[in-house]
C-alpha cells in the first residue's frame, strides 16, 4: 500500500509535476496500448511474418544452391512433384504422425497416472517432484548423447540390463526399424513430466465437492476417476495434448543427436522437420525445402485447429 | 479420508519406479562422465570404477568449453533481458486492452516451424555480414524467448487486480506511471517466471545455433557434437560435455523450482 501513496507524500498539491506532464507524456499516455504493444509486434511481424511469406514465394519457385543465385517462378510444380514423392515425403509424413501419436498417447496415459499418484500430499512428495522436473529442464541434445550411450548395442547399459533377465541384445537406435520406437522412447523419458506438471496444476484446481458427493453415493474409486475427475479435468488434458502435440510434431534436437543428418543413413527417423532441414542445409534445395514446409504448417494448424475446436466442443 | 493401506503401499512403491526411471539414466550419464573410455567399454566397470577427471580436462582445457560457456550464458542472457524489454509491456498492453487478436500473431511463433525463418533469416543475414557474429544468434532466441513470455505475463497480468491501478491514477498517477510504480513491481513474482523460462529454453535450444553461429560464437549444445567423430565417438568426453550443458540448467532450475513449474503450467487451468 505504501507504494500507492509514496508519490502523494513527496509533493501534495502538484502530484507527478514536471517530467510526466509534459506533452510527450500526454502523447504517450494517449497511445499507450500500441506504444506498449507496437514493439514486440513489429518484432513480431519482421522476424516471423516476413519469412513464411517469403517460404511461400519460395515454395513456388526452383531456388537451389546459394542463397545468392537466381530463381525462377515455377507455379505449383513443387507441390506435384512434393505430393508424388512416396520415397521421401510421405514416409517422413507418416513417421511424423507416427511418432506424434504415439507419444502423446504415452505421455497422456503415464503422465495421467503419475499426476493421480501426486494428488494428494504425502511423505518425500518434495523428492518425487525434483525427479519430474530435471529431465523437462535437461537439454535435448544432451539427453539424446546419453541416450545414445545407454542404448548403444556393444557397451550400453539397456543391452547389459537385458542380458539379465536373459533377452539377447537389441539394436536400438542403430537398428532400421528399432530406430523410431527408441526415439519414441526418449521423447517419452523427457516429455511425460511436462504433462504431468499440467495435469497436476489442473488436478490441484479442481474442487473436492464433486469428489466428495461421489463418494457418499458408493462409487468406487474407478467410477470417480472415470465419471467425475476425468470430465471435470478434460479441458486441462486438451491443453496438455495441444502444446506436447505441437512440439512433439515439430521434434528435432534428440532426432538430430541421436541419428544425425537425414535422420539416418536409411533415413529411419527422419520425420517431416528433419527433411525439411536437410533440404535447405545439406542440399541447399530451398524450393522443395519451402514446400515441404507449408505443408508441414498447414498440418500443424490442421491439427492445432481441430483440437482448439474439440476443446471448445467439450468446454461446454 | 486417509487413503487406505493398500493404496498407500502400491502408491509408494509405484513412486519408487518412476523417479527411478526419471533419475537413473542422468545419474548414469553423470557416472560416465568420470570414467575412462577404457572403463566405459568394460561392462565389469559398470558401477566399481575410480573416478578420474580427465574428461573434465578435456572438456574445459582441450575443447575451449569455457568459451562456450560464456557463449552460451550471454547469447541467453541478453535474448531473455531484450525479450522481457519488449514482452512484458506488450503483454500488459494485451492483457488490460484485451487485444486477443495480436496476442495471437505472436503467439503463432510457437506453432511455426523454425527451419521455415531460418532460409530467409540465413538469407538476409549472410547479406548483411551478419551470420556468425552474435547479435543474429539472439534475435533469433527471442524468437523463442519473447512468445513465451508473452504467453506467461498474459496470464500474470489477467489475473492481477486493476483496483491497485484506478487507485494510483485517482492519486494522480499518469496510466504509465502507474504500471511502472504499481503494477510493475507487483509482477515481480511473474517477471522471474517469464525469465527464467526464456533462460532456460534459450540455453537449451540447439536448432537455431547449429544454423546460425560461427565458430566464435558457439553455444553449448552445438559444441557437444565435437566430441561425435564419424568412425568413433569419445564418449567419456562426450558424456563429460552433456554435464558441462545441463547440470547447470538443472541446479537452476532446482532453485528456482517454483517459477519454473508455474511458467511451464501457465495458462493450463484456464481451460
Amino acid at each position: 500500500m505504501s507504494a500507492v501513496t509514496a508519490p502523494r507524500t513527496d509533493s501534495p498539491k502538484a502530484p507527478m509535476a514536471s517530467p510526466e506532464s509534459s506533452a510527450w507524456s500526454q502523447w504517450a499516455n494517449k497511445h499507450r496500448k500500441w506504444l506498449f504493444a507496437a514493439p514486440a509486434m513489429a518484432f513480431v511481424a519482421v522476424l516471423i511474418i516476413f519469412p513464411v511469406a517469403w517460404t511461400g514465394y519460395l515454395s513456388l519457385t526452383d531456388a537451389e544452391g546459394s542463397v545468392r543465385a537466381e530463381s525462377e517462378f515455377i507455379g505449383v510444380q513443387n507441390y506435384l512433384d512434393v505430393l508424388t514423392d512416396t520415397d521421401r515425403f510421405w514416409p517422413a509424413v507418416w513417421r511424423t504422425v507416427l511418432f506424434t501419436g504415439v507419444v502423446l498417447f504415452f505421455e497422456v496415459v503415464l503422465g495421467m497416472a503419475i499426476a493421480l499418484l501426486l494428488w494428494r500430499p504425502f511423505r518425500g512428495e518434495k523428492w518425487v517432484r525434483v525427479a519430474i522436473l530435471l529431465p523437462l529442464v535437461a537439454t535435448p541434445v544432451a539427453v539424446g548423447m546419453m541416450w545414445r550411450l545407454i542404448f548403444d548395442p556393444n557397451i550400453g547399459m539397456a543391452n547389459q540390463l537385458l542380458g539379465w533377465v536373459g533377452i539377447g541384445p537389441q539394436p536400438w537406435l542403430a537398428g532400421q526399424n528399432s530406430a523410431l520406437p527408441t526415439t519414441m522412447f526418449i521423447d517419452i523419458w523427457q516429455w511425460t513430466p511436462m504433462v504431468v506438471l499440467i495435469l497436476l496444476a489442473g488436478l490441484t484446481s479442481l474442487s473436492d465437492e464433486p469428489q466428495e458427493a461421489a463418494r457418499i453415493d458408493g462409487a468406487s474409486s474407478w467410477q470417480r476417476f472415470r465419471h467425475v475427475t476425468l470430465p471435470l479435468l478434460m479441458p486441462t488434458v486438451i491443453v496438455a495434448i495441444l502444446l506436447r502435440g505441437i512440439d512433439a510434431l515439430k521434434t528435432f534436437d534428440i532426432l538430430y543427436a541421436t541419428k544425425g543428418r537425414g535422420g539416418g543413413s536409411f533415413h529411419e527417423v527422419e520425420t517431416l522437420n528433419v527433411y525439411a532441414y536437410g533440404l535447405s542445409f545439406d542440399y541447399n534445395d530451398y524450393g522443395v525445402s519451402s514446400t515441404v514446409l507449408i505443408i508441414f504448417f498447414l498440418i500443424i494448424i490442421g491439427v492445432m485447429w481441430a483440437l482448439t475446436y474439440r476443446k471448445k466442443g467439450l468446454g461446454r | 479420508m486417509k487413503p487406505s493401506k493398500p493404496y498407500q503401499v502400491f502408491r509408494t512403491s509405484a513412486l519408487v519406479v518412476v523417479v527411478f526411471a526419471l533419475m537413473a539414466p542422468l545419474l548414469w550419464m553423470i557416472a560416465a562422465s568420470f570414467k575412462t573410455n577404457v572403463d566405459i567399454y568394460d561392462t565389469a566397470k559398470a558401477f566399481v570404477f575410480s573416478p578420474s577427471l580427465k574428461n573434465y580436462e578435456t572438456v574445459l582445457q582441450q575443447a575451449n568449453y569455457l568459451e562456450f560457456i560464456g557463449n552460451s550464458l550471454w547469447v541467453a542472457f541478453a535474448a531473455t533481458t531484450l525479450s522481457l524489454l519488449l514482452g512484458v509491456p506488450a503483454a500488459y498492453s494485451m492483457s488490460r486492452f484485451n487485444m486477443r487478436k495480436s496476442a495471437l500473431v505472436v503467439l503463432m511463433a510457437r506453432v511455426i516451424p523454425g527451419v521455415s525463418l531460418l532460409v530467409p533469416w540465413y538469407y538476409v543475414f549472410s547479406n548483411l555480414k551478419l551470420v556468425g557474429g552474435f547479435s543474429v544468434l539472439i534475435l533469433s532466441h527471442m524468437f523463442v524467448s519473447l512468445p513465451l513470455i508473452v504467453y506467461i505475463m498474459m496470464g500474470y497480468f489477467d489475473g492481477l487486480p486493476t483496483e491497485l491501478e484506478e487507485a494510483a491514477l485517482v492519486d494522480g498517477l499518469t496510466h504509465i506511471g502507474a504500471f511502472r510504480r504499481i503494477t510493475l513491481p507487483l509482477s515481480v513474482p511473474g517477471v522471474a517466471t517469464a525469465g527464467i523460462l526464456s533462460f532456460i529454453f534459450s540455453w537449451n535450444n540447439f536448432m537455431f545455433a547449429l544454423v546460425l553461429s560461427g565458430s566464435d560464437t558457439k553455444t553449448l549444445p552445438v559444441a557437444i557434437f565435437d566430441f561425435v567423430g564419424y568412425a568413433s565417438i569419445d564418449w567419456g568426453g562426450l558424456m563429460a560435455a552433456a554435464t558441462v550443458v545441463t547440470l547447470p540448467i538443472m541446479l537452476i532450475a532446482l532453485f528456482v523450482q517454483k517459477y519454473v513449474v508455474s511458467g511451464l503450467t501457465a495458462g493450463a487451468t484456464k481451460g
